[in-house]
């Protein structure tokens, strides 16, 4: 947490022996407190902008340490002559220096064109543009729902610490985190896709629909694609929310604001999620948008295994030939996606916190 | 006067068999309506617990016994419903707050706001003016109902506690060291601050310190306690000035006086430290420290009783008659 300032206190006005404050004092404290969020909101932003930059010149440098040769790998099969190899570098600027190379990727991806993939021979952009929504949609549904069930589960947990529940809540979620996804994957395909036993294949085994309904039939047929990828994601990611939610608010747990909540009377959920919980999310908000970072890179496991059309199966094509420009922009849009909602957690967190940034 | 609050034969005790820790011993106290009373001891004596048992604020693990008539109504026998509406309304406790007794991400005027609510079934709104009202009366500017916990300064934040003991009219005040971590100047301020709205409402004050001389300066009455039980009580004055159980002497000598030179070139303090409470002595709880302590001091347990007119001490050396048999 970069963003955590030392609060600004304020001095003890000296006034009578009751020792009564100017009331002047608070308005000019108040307008102080508001001028500091543009500037708190400009140092994210630059410090975002150097991020994206710093993954720029590392995906373009960590590609091109790969082995393989990507001109031989495109005409893998064909027979080509050596003029033909040559042309096809020059075409793709491979003869280049590679720090020319560097800077003509650099400018173009400001632009926002981020080349031409060699193996799909078009722009890396619409390739990508192409899988993103379906990525979006199972990772984005899955984070949500294992953010929710974490921090649900994680308050019970620690409001309840050393309880049966919170043994078995934490016991549960600690044994499903350990579990490989994939193979968690092919066990749910074989159980409740394929069939086993007295239990019939309610499932889709793969992809992300059947591809005849339209208008609402469809939703609810990739809705019904989309269960047990899901299911995967949610059972194997949960357990992490839940561990830091439930240990940020056991150390509330002994925080004196809190016996001041009792002593008002408060009954003891409202002590929770009044007092004790709006004090706990802050270092868990910063995971839960890690969490939606990840929501771009999707989980190249579980899309693999259950056939998902996302950008997870893109990056394994990418990868296999390699096809340098597709890698980069993937990587370029994976980071990316991290960096914008780390900067979204820094901008909400003054929310949340009233000591931060200002 | 009639009795407000009435403690008999208070006990608490910290976990279960035999790692069993006793903080509270059997303490007996009267508070009267409309007065102050003070409590003074050393970490650990048991001051704090007594104020979070007063509303039933102590952790699962402790278990209390004896009676808490709290206008007459026992705190320890009340249902949960009945005790939350007690808690704040018919006492509320000044916490230190000026560390960490605010909740850092809300308002203190929503902070202050809340047991209103809670208790006096206002609208938001009037809550909030209620809230501003007790901003001002503390001396602080209405505008502070915006601010949070950390733009104030130590002095502030318990001002605004002091706001919120007063939110709902209690009857009783609770002050657990309501100056402790405060420089002098503003500790005073506090004081007369404590004082002067105890005084204008009618409010009867119970204030926790470990600064005799604190209390000595604000309360009418004061009670001196070692190791969980009250070991001298009686007008504030009197046992500032002339204590008749020597842990209450060494208490008010160790605070030099002002005026007397003497005091304050030569404070004395206590040797030793304040009895483990797992593992007290025998007899007395207070001999291994004591300068004046007598031979069957180690054996003999010592009650508290009458001492002189409105005064009480727990000393084998006040003049009432020791009894004959001696603890085997």
């Amino acid at each position: 947490m970069s963003g955590a300032s030392t609060p600004g206190v304020v001095r003890e006005a000296a006034g009578g022996p009751l020792g009564t404050e100017p009331s002047g004092r608070t308005a000019r404290a108040a307008s102080g407190t508001r001028a500091a969020y543009p500037l708190y909101v400009a140092g994210k932003l630059g410090g975002a902008a150097v991020s994206l930059f710093a993954v720029l010149v590392t995906s373009f440098f960590l590609f091109r340490i790969l082995p393989g040769d990507p001109v031989k790998a495109m005409t893998h099969g064909t027979p080509t002559t050596a003029e033909q190899l040559a042309t096809l570098r020059r075409q793709f600027g491979l003869d280049l220096p590679v720090w020319q190379q560097f800077t003509d990727y650099c400018a173009k991806a400001l632009t926002g064109d981020l080349g031409m993939s060699y193996q799909f021979h078009a722009p890396v952009g619409e390739l990508i543009a192409e899988k993103l929504p379906a990525t979006l949609l199972l990772t984005g549904v899955a984070v949500l729902i294992y953010s929710t069930l974490g921090l649900w589960l994680g308050t019970r947990s620690a409001w309840r610490n050393g309880s049966l529940g919170d043994r078995l809540n934490t016991g549960v979620a600690l044994t499903l985190w350990s579990v490989p996804a994939f193979w968690l994957g092919l066990l749910l395909i074989i159980f409740f896709a394929v069939g086993i036993g007295p239990i019939p294949g309610m499932f889709p085994t793969g992809g992300m629909s059947s591809g005849d309904s339209t208008g609402f039939g469809q939703v609810l047929d990739v809705a019904h694609h989309m269960v047990l990828p899901v299911i995967t994601l949610v059972a194997v990611g949960y357990a992490q929310t839940l561990l830091v939610m439930r240990s940020s608010l056991l150390d509330e747990m002994g925080g004196d604001y809190l016996t001041t909540a009792r002593a008002k009377g408060l009954r003891d959920d409202l002590v929770r999620r009044r007092h004790a919980v709006p004090n706990a999310l802050l270092p868990t908000v910063t995971m839960v948008f890690i969490n939606l970072g990840h929501v771009a890179a999707g989980s190249i496991l579980v899309e693999t295994v259950f056939s998902w059309p996302g950008l997870g199966g893109l990056f394994y094509q990418a990868l296999s030939v390699p096809d340098l420009p597709l890698v980069q922009g993937l990587f370029v849009v994976f980071a990316g996606a991290m960096i914008l909602m780390n900067l979204l957690a820094d901008l909400l967190y003054p929310l949340l916190d009233p000591r931060v940034g200002r | 006067m009639s009795a407000l609050l009435e403690i008999r034969d208070l006990r608490v005790t910290y976990g279960f068999g035999p790692s069993a820790v006793p903080a509270v011993r059997g303490l007996d106290l009267t508070l009267e309506s409309g007065s102050k009373l003070g409590i003074a001891g050393e970490s650990g004596c048991g001051k704090s617990t007594l104020a979070l048992a007063l509303l039933r604020l102590l952790p699962p693990t402790a278990t209390l016994s004896g009676q808490i008539l709290l206008d007459g109504e026992d705190v320890l026998a009340m249902k949960w419903g009945r005790l939350r509406a007690v808690r704040w309304a018919g006492a509320s406790i000044v916490f230190q707050g000026a560390m960490h007794s605010l909740n850092a991400v809300h308002r203190v005027g929503d902070q202050i706001a809340e047991p209103v609510l809670l208790h006096g079934h206002a609208t938001p709104a009037a809550a909030r003016r209620r809230a501003a009202g007790l901003l001002e009366q503390v001396g602080l500017s209405a505008a502070r109902v915006d601010a949070y916990p950390h733009e104030l300064s130590g002095g502030q934040r318990q001002r605004v506690m002091i706001a919120m003991a007063l939110a709902c009219g209690p009857r009783l005040i609770v002050a657990d060291e309501p100056t402790t971590a405060l420089d002098v100047m503003i500790q005073a301020q506090i004081l007369r601050l404590i004082e002067q709205l105890v005084a204008d409402q009618d409010i009867s004050l119970l204030m926790i310190s470990h600064d005799l001389a604190v209390l000595a300066d604000t309360c009418d009455r004061l009670a001196v306690m070692y190791a969980g039980r009250v070991v001298e009580e009686g007008p504030a004055r009197a046992v500032y000035d002339a204590a008749l159980h020597p842990y209450g002497r060494a208490l008010s000598a160790a605070f030099p006086r002002i005026g007397d030179p003497a005091s304050r070139r030569a404070p004395r303090g206590l040797p030793g430290d304040p009895p483990d409470p797992s593992a007290l002595p025998s007899g007395c709880t207070f001999h291994p420290r004591c300068p004046v302590a007598l031979d069957l001091c180690a054996e003999q347990d010592q009650a508290l009783r009458d001492a002189a007119p409105g005064r009480r001490a727990a000393c084998v050396r006040i003049d009432a008659p020791v009894p004959a048999e001696p603890l085997s």
